[in-house]
């Protein structure tokens, strides 16, 4: 579905991302872990189209997306949301999710003054969905309220919830889970399943929780220092022994110091 | 109430609210379209004033046509029939300055100071293309009645020794700026293109990652634009007198007006152009009269804080003052 060639993102001098090569198959929950300042979020930055990388290749089914603006990877059916959340601060909840469907009728001033009543169905639908979507994420109480005003938890649902919106083909989340409390935590763990298997996305997830991840995710890729360091099932990249000295298991790297010092 | 505060007030009223109102309109109206493009496109529009003036002088020249066909609106200024040509062609000019200058520089991402340098460019053009179409001399476009209340007749009737003009110019231009802002308020607040304008100005990042196209949103932002400038340009056109100069020395009391309300808020612009418009002219009235009619007598001197001429260093005075004690204006602006 994804293929990453040989990706390279440089700032300047540092090598945010260096050479990464990877795919992310159709109607998996792809993982990506790794410590802080591997490169996860600019990644997804140039997935995602909000900077050209410095070289490589994204393909989208086979088709060369590299350097498209997002929002023409948004009409395309590839999604994202942000890791410092993102909302239309001075519009309602309600009105951030309804602005996500491209494409509206009422958008035009021919169609809203000609055709009236063909915005009005089509925002009808809309309208519906954006009901549905602050049911299910717990926000209905706050959908009239300005977005600027939501707990940083709420922002996270809400860019949950902006994914909801349209028909995605592959939705890139980066830490949706962080700052979200356990029972909804596990909700909204339960919404990427459901929409995984019920509309037939597929995810690519960034996210620090490791719990989390093996509950959900396979495969997994674990990027460190701008590279991809492993990839497989949850079990298997906990088991590696690169992965557990770059990212999870600090312990045991300690405990080999202390054994060399003594 | 004795007959002399009676007098104050109807002198007040004649010198102080009537111009005041009228031209804070005038103000508020220009200053919303540079409120929209800082908001939206996120420049300082240098060539604001020149726009006013080039939609001004379609809609002259469009008047000018209309009377020699022998078209008028009877009591009306003609100038409002050919106030649609006028935003067409101011239409056409910015979304053609949009194409060839402001696109490049969009795509490019450049730091608004460039924008700022860019649209000093585009104001030198258009200020050239008027002075060549329509020369730099004043015009006079007005036509129909002139006055709705007159001072004579006003002083017959009231037997007041002081009289009240109102010029039907400056109930149009009250009454067309009430009118247009509560249409660009509605649009703004409840249609899909109005929030998908606000959403862009708000969070340009997640407007593109929405389904909101930023083509549309600039071009309906232009268009709006175009409209605004034309409707200030004409109804102080026909209140004063169309000179190009004046409209580009108009730029300095907009963008005041702009920061004083808060940059960015369509309000602030509205709230920014009646107090610059009021500080003008409670700073430049000589208060003589005013003053003998409350205190019984009459001062020696003019009472004038500021003579006329300097009546554009109020709004750069108001300027530097917002900028040193609050940067973001009164509503905290840089969004709409
Ligand atoms: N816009 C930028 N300009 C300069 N450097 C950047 C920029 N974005 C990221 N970097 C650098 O690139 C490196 C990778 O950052 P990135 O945000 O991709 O990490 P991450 O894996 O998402 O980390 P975290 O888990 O903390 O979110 C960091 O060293 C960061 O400083
Ligand atoms: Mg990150």
């Amino acid at each position: 579905m994804i293929r990453v060639e040989n990706l390279v993102k440089h700032f300047g001098g540092v090598k945010a991302v260096n050479g990464v090569s990877l795919t992310i198959e159709e109607g998996t929950i792809t993982g990506l872990i790794g410590p802080n300042g591997a490169g996860k979020t600019t990644l997804f930055n140039c997935i995602a189209g909000a900077f050209p990388p410095t070289g490589g290749d994204i393909y989208l089914d086979g088709e060369r997306i590299t350097g498209l603006k997002p929002h023409e990877l948004f009409s395309r059916g590839l999604l994202r949301t942000f890791q410092i959340a993102h909302e239309f601060s001075t519009l309602t909840v309600r009105d951030n999710l309804m602005m996500v469907p491209g494409e509206q009728p009422g958008e035009s001033l021919w169609n809203a003054c000609v055709f009236p009543t063909r915005a009005h169905t089509r925002e009808k639908e809309i309208s519906d969905r954006v009901d549905d979507i602050v049911d299910f994420l717990n926000i209905k109480h706050v959908e009239h309220e300005l977005a600027g005003n939501l707990s940083g938890g709420q922002k996270k649902l809400l860019e949950l919830g902006r994914t909801m919106m349209v028909d995605a083909k592959i939705v890139f989340l980066d830490e949706v889970g962080a700052g979200v409390n356990r029972t909804l935590l596990n909700t909204i763990g339960d919404a990427i399943v459901r929409l995984n298997q019920e509309r037939g996305y597929t995810f690519c997830m960034i996210e620090h929780d490791m719990a989390f991840i093996s509950r959900l995710c396979d495969p997994v890729i674990v990027m460190a220092e701008g590279e991809v360091l492993a990839t497989g099932t949850a079990e298997e990249v906990q088991q590696d022994e690169g992965v557990i000295e770059a990212y999870l298991g600090g312990g045991r790297k300690v405990a080999k110091n202390t054994d060399a010092a003594s | 109430m004795s007959t002399d505060t009676i007098n104050a007030l109807v002198l007040f009223a004649n010198f102080i609210l009537v111009p005041g109102i009228t031209y804070g309109s005038q103000l508020a109206l220009g200053a919303l379209g540079i409120t929209l493009v800082y908001a939206v496109l996120r420049f300082s529009n240098f060539a604001h004033g020149d726009t006013m003036a080039f939609g001004c002088m379609f809609t002259i020249l469009t008047t000018w046509w209309l009377q020699s066909m022998g078209v008028s609106l009877g009591p009306l200024p003609t100038a409002l029939l050919a106030l649609p040509v006028g935003i067409a062609m101011t239409a056409v000019l910015v979304i053609v300055f949009d194409k060839l200058v402001y696109k490049h520089y969009r795509e490019q991402k450049s730091a608004p100071v460039v924008f700022v340098i860019a649209s000093v460019g585009v104001m030198f053009v258009t200020n050239g293309l008027v002075r060549f179409i329509i020369g730099p001399n004043d015009q006079q476009f007005s036509d129909g009645m002139r006055f709705l209340v007159r001072a004579r007749d006003f002083k017959k009737a009231t037997g007041l020794d002081e009289g009240l003009t109102i010029k039907l110019t400056q109930g149009l231009t009250v009454v067309i700026a009430i009118v247009a802002m509560l249409l660009l308020f509605y649009f703004l607040q409840r249609t899909r293109t109005g929030k998908a304008m606000r959403a862009y100005s708000d969070n340009e990042d997640l407007a593109l990652l929405s389904g909101i196209d930023p083509k549309k949103v600039v071009i309906t932002t232009w268009l709006i634009v175009a409209a605004l400038t034309t409707l200030a340009g004409v109804l102080y056109g026909l209140d004063k007198s169309f000179k190009p100069f004046t409209y580009f020395q108009l730029l300095l009391p907009m963008f005041a007006a702009a920061i004083v309300g808060g940059v960015g808020k369509p309000l602030g612009a509205i709230l920014g152009g009646f107090i610059v418009a009021f500080s003008e002219i409670l700073l430049t009235y000589a208060y003589k009269k005013l003053i003998g009619y409350i205190a019984g007598e009459r001062p020696e001197t003019l009472v004038q804080l500021l003579s006329t001429d300097y009546k554009f260093a109020v709004s750069f005075m108001i300027l530097v003052v917002v900028l040193l004690w609050r940067p973001t204006g009164i509503l905290r602006g840089k969004t709409i």
